[in-house]
This record gives structure tokens, sequence and C-alpha cells, in this order.
């Protein structure tokens, strides 16, 4: 199988059928596609990146058993995100039940007061105390300062578990409202509403940078 | 012809910047945006924060550890004798 160029996969169909005759090509491809993605969105969930890489490996697990029972009746990427999201999601149940609070305050930097509004009614995020300290920049070729990249960080930090799931699909990887809908089960009116909840949040989070890059008065 | 108030605006935002919109309603809006500064800023600012959403770096940079990708790909090749 040949490597796509500039990331555009074969249709469904194509991949599916090379999945079930076990192309690796193929596999190799999907997994080097979307996996950065997929450990991004299971770090919402859980607590480490090392459990994060676990949960993203247990769904790929997953992926390979089901294949054969996939019927369809979304596209591969949502049904793979889906697998993802399940997988995170009892991850993220059997951290909560598992870490001390002790263990809290040692992983946390200022977790006391990093606690996200659950204003809205929404759950807190399940690793609240956990901060994007990974994102590092790279060097100047990223068009993001870096500073702004943790502040943006930070707020992705902040948002509850939902919104924040909602925004990593939509802005950060791109997906559209249809496949976050069908990837997180969720209406569209819903997946507005959490995705323009989380907007909002990150752009008060940004306000000063975002004066100092508005329209000129 | 009905000219959309700020307050209406800033309830259709969400939907806007979604492209959820019908024709009609969206382009009312969009006149509204010509000579309002302050809802045309705030929308300005959304598209800041998604542009700036999207310019993220992957995280973790190095992705998916050596180790968990060998594995993987040795379960998948154990799927099938082939």
């Amino acid at each position: 199988m040949v490597a796509f160029a500039g990331g555009t996969l074969p249709p469904d169909d194509v991949v599916v059928a090379a999945l079930r005759a076990g192309d690796e090509a193929m596999f190799a491809t999907l997994l080097d596609a979307w996996s950065r993605g997929m450990l991004r969105l299971a770090r919402s969930y859980v607590s480490t990146g090392e459990s994060a890489q676990e949960v993203v490996q247990d769904a790929w697990l997953a992926v390979i058993e089901g294949i054969d029972g996939f019927e369809g009746r979304s596209s591969v990427k949502t049904w793979v995100h889906r697998i993802l999201i399940n997988t995170a999601k009892k991850r993220s149940a059997r951290e909560e039940r598992a870490v001390p609070w002790s263990s809290v305050f040692e992983r946390g930097e200022g977790a006391a007061t990093g606690l996200p509004g659950a204003a809205d009614g929404a759950e807190p995020p399940p690793a609240f105390w956990k901060r994007f300290s990974a994102v590092r920049p790279t060097p100047e070729d990223e068009a993001l300062a870096s500073e702004v990249r943790e502040q943006i960080a930070e707020a992705l930090a902040g948002l509850p578990v939902r919104q924040r799931v909602v925004i990593t699909l939509r802005d950060v990887e791109g997906c559209t409202s249809e496949e976050v809908c069908e990837i997180l089960d969720i209406s569209t009116a819903n997946q507005r509403v959490l995705l323009h909840r989380a907007r909002s949040w990150v752009r008060e989070r940004m306000k000063a940078y975002l004066e100092t890059v508005g329209r000129p008065d | 012809m009905k000219r959309f108030s700020c307050g209406e605006v800033v309830e259709l935002t969400p939907a806007y910047l979604d492209d959820g919109l019908d024709e009609p309603v969206r382009l009312l809006l969009e006149e509204h945006l010509v000579c309002c500064r302050e809802c045309g800023r705030d929308l300005d600012q959304f598209r800041t924060v998604i542009g700036a959403l999207g310019a993220l770096p992957p995280e973790p940079p190095e992705g998916l550890r050596e180790d968990v990708r060998d594995r993987l790909m040795s379960a998948f090749r154990g799927r099938k004798g082939h």
C-alpha cells in the first residue's frame, strides 16, 4: 500500500477492506495519522501521559479486534474515535477511584487554585490538577508565540471535561460538528453550546493578547 | 427590512461560527457586522481563538511511544496469519 501524501486517506471501504485483509501499511498509516490527536483527547480524561498512551493502545487493540464486525454505520474515523473516548472514560473512572488525594496534590501545580468552574453544571475534569505543561514550543517555524500557546493550554486545562473534549475535537483536531456529535453521541444543539462555552472561556483567558491583535481602532 | 440587534447577533454567533445559519439569516447577520464595530471585533476574536487552537503543536510532541506502536503493529500482524 502506498503512503498517503498530504494526510489524505483513501475512502472508508478501501480502508476497511485493507485492514480486514491484514494490510499492515494501511494500519500503520491510520496509526500515524490519528494517534497524536487521540493522545491529546485521551489526556482530557486521564491524568498522565503514560495513561494516555495506554488508553490509545487499548483503543487500537479494540479496533483490531472489532474491524471484522465494523458495520460502516459511521465513518472509520468516527468509529475509532468513539472507541477511544469510551476507553478513556473507563480509564478515567478507574483513576478517579484509585487516585488518593495526597497524590493529587503531589502532582498538582497550584491545584487548589486551578479548580475549573463547574458553574455550568458540567462535571469537573477528572484530572483537574493536570496542566497541559507538556505543550512544548518548538522553534521559530511555529506561527504561534509560545506564550500564547501556554495561555491556550492553560485555558483548555481549566475547562470541564465535556467542553474540553468538544473544543479539542472541533478546533484543535479539526473534526466537523457532525463527527463530534457522532463521536460523543450528543445532539447538534448540545455540541454547539459546549463548543461556544469553551471558546468563550478560552477567549476570555486570552483577552489581553486578543486586544493587541484586534482591529486597529 | 429587519435588522438584527447586537443581542440577537450574540445569540446567533454560535450557530454562525458553526455554519449553522440559513442563508437569509446569515446575510442579515453579516450586514450587522459591517456596521457594528463591536460585534465585528467579537467575531474576529472568536476567529483568532479558533485559528490559534488549530495551530497548537501536537501534544505530546513525540506522539505514540515507539514500543506501543511496535506492540500494536505486532497485534495487527497476529490477527491474520499472513
